[in-house]
Order: C-alpha cells, then structure tokens, then sequence
C-alpha cells in the first residue's frame, strides 16, 4: 500500500477554496479544532487515480505569508513546521480568475518555500463572461508550476487535479523569482548566519514577530556576525519585498494573460449601486432581514410541533412497553424529555444557518459591512462586528470565532464582550414556550401579539448589546492599531453545494455539542429528582396516605399528592427550597429556580429541565407546555406563570449570561478569564435586576 | 499636483504615488495597493465613509483615516 499525500488547500479569501475542497472530497470531510486554539479545522480524504490516497486539508483563507491574525497564523505555522504530521507533500494554491493578480502574491511566497505547489485558477466558468483568456504554457513556465484550469460551479477540472497531485513528484521545487534581491547584503548576511536553514523560510520568521508577536521561536536567536534590523526597517523591506513580487506577477501576466475589457461584462456596478446606496442600501438589509426572522417563524413552527408532539408520545410509548422499574423511569422522565429539548431546535437552526451562509457566499455579506461601519463606529464598533451580531442570532460561539478578522484589538474584544446579549437560538424555546404562554393571542394592525413580543426581545437583545459597547468603549483603554481592509468579492450565487454543507455541518455540531450537555444534566436532574434522603422521602406513601385519611380522595388524586410530596422533598427539591428566597420575588418557585440554576450550563437546558421535573411521576401524556400551563403559585395562586412572572423570565434570559461554551471560547479567544467571568457577574447580575424590577412592577 | 486618496470624488480615477506611510497595513499593499496603480471611488457610504475603491481591478473598502495616507495623483 502507498502513502498518504499530505495536501495543504492554500488560497485568499473569496477563491472558492472551500468549493474546491468539498469538491475533492465530498462528505469525506471532518471539522475540527487546532490543538489549542478555536481556528476551524477542516480535513477530508479523497480518492486520486490509481488507488493513491489524499489526505486534504482546507488551511483558513490568507493574502499572503505575513500573518495578522490568529487563523492566518494557522497557515504559516504549518508551512514553516516540517515535523507537522500534516506538513504537506503538496500544496494546491486556489486562485480566482478574475483576480489573479492579487491571487499569484501568496502563491510566489509559497513557492520560495520550496514545497511542490500546484496552481489551481478556479471560476474558469467565468472567463469567457469576463473577457480573459490565459495562455497556460507560458504561466506555467513562469511560474515553475502545474496549472488546473477548474470550475467548481461546472464541476470542470477536478478529475485533472486529482490527476496532478497524484504526479506531484514530477512539480518544480525551484521557487519562480528572487525575493532577495530587495536588500541583497541583509539576505546574504543572514544566509551565512543560518547556512542550514531555508532563506525565506527565515525572512518569515523574523517579520512574523514583527506582525504577530506570537510565535516562540529559538532556533532563531540574533548571532553575532548577523546584524539584526529595526521593526520600521523590516516593516519596509516587507513594503519592498511586495513591491518585487507584484512586478514579477505583472511581468508573467503581461504575456500570459490577455484581458478584453470590450467583452467584459459587469453586474457588481448595477447591484453596488442600489445595494451599498445611502439610502436604499439600508432600506433593503432591513427588509433582509425582516424576511429572515420572519421566514425562521413561520417555516419552522411546523416541524417544531411535530417534534415537540412526537416526543411526548415516545415518552408514553416507552412507560407502556418497557417493564416498570427505574431505567424505564429514566428513559420515559429524565432522557426522552431532556433530548426533546434539543431536537426541538433542529428546524430553527439549520434556516438560521442556511440564510447566513447563503448570504455569506453571495457576497452580500461584505456589503453590509461596508454599510454599518460608520454606524457601528459611533458604538466603539467595527462594521465587521455586524457579522458576529448577526450570525449571534444562531449561536455566539461562532459568532465570537468571527470576530478574528476585526483588525483592531478594542473593537473586537467590545465586540467579543458584547456578543452574548444578541438573541441565540438556545433563548428561542425558552422565549417562544414562555410567550405562549403568558402573552394573549390577540393581533394589532395585523400583527400577532406574540411575534411583536419576539420581535421587542430581539431589538432588546441588539440593544443590550450596541449600548453596553458604547459604555465598553468609553471605560476600555486599550490603545490599539485600528485598521479596516476589506474585500468587496463579486457577487455569485450560493453554490448549493457549499450551503448544504455548512448548514449540516453547523447544526450537526450544534446537535452533539449542546446534545451531550444537556442529556448529562437531564441524566443527573432525574436522578436528583427521583430519589432523597431521610425519612421523609422514602415513607412519602405513608406519610401522604395519613395525612389525607379523612377526606376520601380518589386514587388518583392520591398518587398526584404523593408524586409531589416525594419531589419536594427529594434532592432536588430541597435545594430548589434553599434558593427559593432568592429568586421569589422575581416571581419564580422553586422548580423554576432548578431550571434557571441548570441552563448556566446551557439556556435551552431550561425547557428541558422542567419537563423533566415536571414529568417525574406524572403518568399522562403531555407535552411540555400544557404541563407548564397547569403549574400552580404555591402561595398566591393562580397560574404560575403568569404576565408579571412570565415578562420578569424573559429579560432574565434576554440579559443573563447563561452559556459556558461561550464563556469557554471568550476565555480562549481573550486569553483570560478575567472577560468571561466579567460578562458572568455583571450580565447575570443586571438580569437579576431587571427581572426584579419587572415584577415588582406588574404583579 | 498630489492629494489624498481621502479626495477623490465618486467617478475620478487617480494614480497612486506614495504608500510608505507607516499608517498603512501591509494587507492594503498585498491587496494591490501600490504605486503606479489605478485607484477609482466606486461607491462611499454616508459621511463618505468608508470607502469603496477599485484598486487595479481589486475591489476593497477602507476607512477614511487610513485613505488620508495614501498620496495620489488624480487624473481624469
């Protein structure tokens, strides 16, 4: 048997890198994490002709070699480091047709690395559309290279590519121009200081401290015939060493690329002119994204009944089929029900993701940076924190992994700190269960009370978060570099492909990461639920029985009564008891009180949880909500949750930081916990706050 | 006679003379900004800012603050 090739997929942002990776390697494809650090991991294996294997890997976009961020890091780490198990035998470059100019700048870098690279020029599709034509002989003796001509949208070219990185021993190793030569003493002084070392392979290091200041390197200590230069100096020698390499690009593409600007057509100047207009351009992402909200509503409403519906019958199912005794218990109370409070979620999820990623692979997306910029500035924001915002609305982790392209280190960490008050989805159950059941049906001009409160608490969530950044702003100093660069791609419609993909991949993760939480705090409630100490618990029959004897309750009535009488006195119980006086006068018992304690973990826990504890004893087949619907107020009557109690829980989940992934990841991306636990105390506490408020004042 | 990029109005064209400020990142000079390049205004947002420019056939937007430092001639 062969070996694996190692296959590293290099390209700039907006090459359709990505398409070409699932092109290769289809649903063969795993996401990860690097060891260490939140930046996405992305592997596949594809079969290449001849019975060889490929083990690909789909590095995080970059514009050249020079890091200036933590996922461009990723890259050069993996290219400077040849122990790396996945340090490639082969490096596939991905280009874009239309801009492969400013494409060839990263591929001559990694070509000075002297590791076979193949040049693969993607959207060739839209050559014609554009008026370019290549002569392919001639970039590929330039560019001492192999060249696949593909389009992922035609699904042309990737048999050929297959072919050529199975041949990758015939490539070039020899890199196709001297870089050197911008300061030819230094290189040469540095060449007789390092003889064992990779010239470039040394320039790299040394400016990557001066970009990013992380990298530990020893191997590298200054020697003393070598004389070592100021930041500023290497800073322009970087300005040099881009100046070379974009004439030598210019030289190659002047004979190797014609370009008929008469047969070059151009929607981008008709779309930017309405999309980014002053006026119309803000008009039409509001109504963008009205239609989403609106669409995950309406679209998802359908599924989630079903689900919520089909749950409460498999519970009742398994009580009836399997034997009696305590696994069916914990199957039929605990599980079922814990689970149901995460399958609920899979419609919302996956239309959230679908909109976000087509609008992501429209190109729209950076569009609307360009829009909210000035905006989010006055709020010590960057338009690019609008994409966290946004995607927020699914789930702040991802979000808080996007801010990594916010150059200036205040804006993102205001960015990060801020995120967790947009609505997740995770709030959603929590919302929706809670609306319908406090809020009237009634509508006004046509609208439904209930989706106009959903709405207030989105524009609460938004507006937690753009004024508490503005107060960020104000209290942070941090003095960092701020600067904006950013991309305007052509716009193209969504590959179906690519979009299908992410919305699997994203609500997969979703589903097993939040999945696993939430069943083992389902697991541990039950358990808490079903059994407690001392005599009152165990002699609850005898104890209920007695005290019930005068008057002749029926039996059931009598089972009823001891169900409850054993939960208020079982483990869960009595520590729902011991925190009661703290959350009463937000209008909650103490059931309530254990559903809040356990979403810390998770909020979409809270559905989950009361249906467990609201299950545990109960017979009859019902679904969460009804169940909700019967609770009682132990001391005032009524129903428990009612307006006054019902408005209170819902700005405590709309405020409260209730979420230890995200804490997880803002302690990994802030590399402190002094930001997570900040965003802790004072979320949780202002939460608290508020709901007191809240029901203080309309009980 | 040189200005600032900051200048350029929606439609003119300019040629990019001077880069070297230490205000400018690297990224913009990998992205095509560079001397000798044609640079036009494709669209700004309101307060003209940031910027909509199309660099040599790259299309990218900055902010103000950094279009200050970039030095060009504008030619019609």
């Amino acid at each position: 048997m062969s070996k694996q090739i190692n296959v590293a997929l290099i390209g700039n942002p907006n090459t359709g890198k990505t398409s070409v990776f699932n092109a290769l390697t289809g649903l063969n494809q795993k996401v990860g994490n690097y060891p260490g650090i939140t930046v996405e991991k992305k592997e596949g294996i594809c079969k290449l002709p001849r019975g060889v294997k490929a083990h690909i890997i789909d590095l995080p976009g970059t514009y050249s070699l020079n890091a200036s961020s933590v996922d461009e890091n990723v890259v050069i780490e993996l290219l400077l480091n040849k122990n790396d198990k996945d340090f490639p035998d082969v490096a596939v470059v991905v280009s874009d047709v239309e801009n492969l100019k400013r494409n060839l700048l990263l591929f001559t870098q990694i070509k000075d690395l002297e590791i076979p690279t193949i040049l693969v020029i993607n959207m060739s599709d839209r050559m014609k559309y554009k008026g370019i034509s290549l002569d392919l002989n001639i970039l590929e003796e330039r560019l001492k290279t192999k060249i696949a001509l593909v389009s992922t949208r035609k699904r042309q070219g990737i048999e050929e590519l297959k072919e050529l990185i199975s041949s990758y021993k015939e490539l070039s190793v020899e890199p196709c121009m001297h870089a050197s030569e911008i300061d030819q003493p230094y290189f040469d002084g540095l060449r007789k200081a390092f003889p064992n070392q990779l010239l470039y392979k040394l320039w790299l290091v040394i400016t990557q401290d001066v970009n990013f200041g992380k990298t530990d390197r020893n191997e590298i200590d200054p020697v003393a015939e070598f004389k070592t230069k100021s930041k500023s100096d290497l800073k322009r020698l970087q300005q040099k060493e881009t100046i070379k390499r974009y004439q030598f690009i210019n030289d190659t593409l002047k004979i190797g690329q014609t370009i008929d600007l008469s047969t070059a057509k151009d929607l981008r100047i008709k779309f930017d002119r309405i999309l980014t207009h002053k006026v119309w351009g803000y008009v039409i992402f509001f109504i963008i994204l009205l239609t989403i909200f609106q669409a995950i509503y309406d679209w998802s409403s359908v599924p989630m009944d079903f689900i919520d519906g089909a749950f409460a019958s498999l519970s009742e199912w398994v009580k009836n089929a399997l034997p009696q005794g305590a696994f069916t218990d914990l199957l039929a109370e605990g599980i079922i029900p814990g689970l149901s409070g995460i399958v609920i979620f899979i419609p919302q999820i996956a239309f959230l993701f679908l909109f976000i990623s087509v609008l992501e692979e429209s190109g729209y997306m950076s569009r609307v940076v360009f829009l909210m910029d000035r905006v989010m500035r006055r709020f010590g924001l960057s338009g690019k924190s609008v994409v966290p915002l946004i995607s927020g609305t699914a789930c702040a982790i991802p979000a808080i992994m996007a801010t990594r392209n916010i150059e200036s280190w205040k804006e993102r960490l205001i960015t990060i700190l801020v995120t967790p008050f947009t609505t997740c989805s995770a709030r959603l159950p929590v919302y929706l269960i809670i609306i319908s059941l406090v809020i009237p049906q009634g509508r006004i001009f046509g609208l439904g009370y209930q989706a106009l409160t959903l709405m207030l608490l989105y524009l609460i969530g938004f507006g937690a978060a753009l004024i508490s950044a503005m107060i960020l702003n104000k209290i942070l100093k941090i003095k960092s570099k701020t600067f904006f660069v950013v991309e305007m791609p052509n716009y193209k419609w969504p590959l179906f492909r690519n979009v299908t993909l992410t919305v699997i991949e994203k609500t997969k993760s979703f589903v097993f990461g939040a999945g696993k939480i939430i069943l083992a705090i389902s697991i541990i409630l039950w358990f808490l639920a079903s059994y407690g100490p001392g005599d009152d618990f165990n002699n609850a029959e005898e104890i209920v029985t007695a005290q019930f004897a005068s008057e002749s309750l029926d039996d059931d009535a009598l089972q009823q009564q001891i169900a409850s009488y054993k939960l208020e006195h079982s483990f869960i119980g009595i520590t729902g008891r011991a925190i009661e006086p703290a959350i009463r006068p937000l209008g909650y018992d103490w059931k309530i009180g254990i559903a809040i304690v356990s979403s810390f973990a998770a909020r979409e826990v809270f559905v989950g949880t009361l249906a467990t504890i609201y299950s545990v004893g109960s017979d009859d087949e019902d679904t969460i909500k009804n169940r909700m619907a019967g609770e009682v107020n132990p001391i005032l009557g009524g129903p428990l949750f009612n307006f006054a109690s019902g408005i209170s829980l819902l700005l405590f989940y709309a405020f409260a930081m209730q979420c230890m992934s995200t804490l997880a990841v803002v302690k990994k991306e802030t590399n402190t916990w002094k930001w997570p636990m900040l965003q802790l105390v004072l979320m949780s506490g202002f939460a608290y706050v508020v709901a007191l408020i809240a029901y203080q004042l309309l009980k | 006679m040189p200005t600032t990029l900051a200048k350029l109005k929606r439609g003119e064209r300019g040629v990019i003379i001077d880069v070297s400020s230490i205000h400018i990142p690297l990224k913009l000079l990998e992205m095509g900004c560079l001397p000798g390049n044609f640079v036009e205004l494709v669209q700004v947002a309101p307060f003209a800012d940031p910027m909509y420019l199309n660099i040599n056939g790259t299309h990218l937007a900055i902010r103000k603050e950094t279009a200050i430092h970039i030095l060009i001639d504008i030619i019609l």
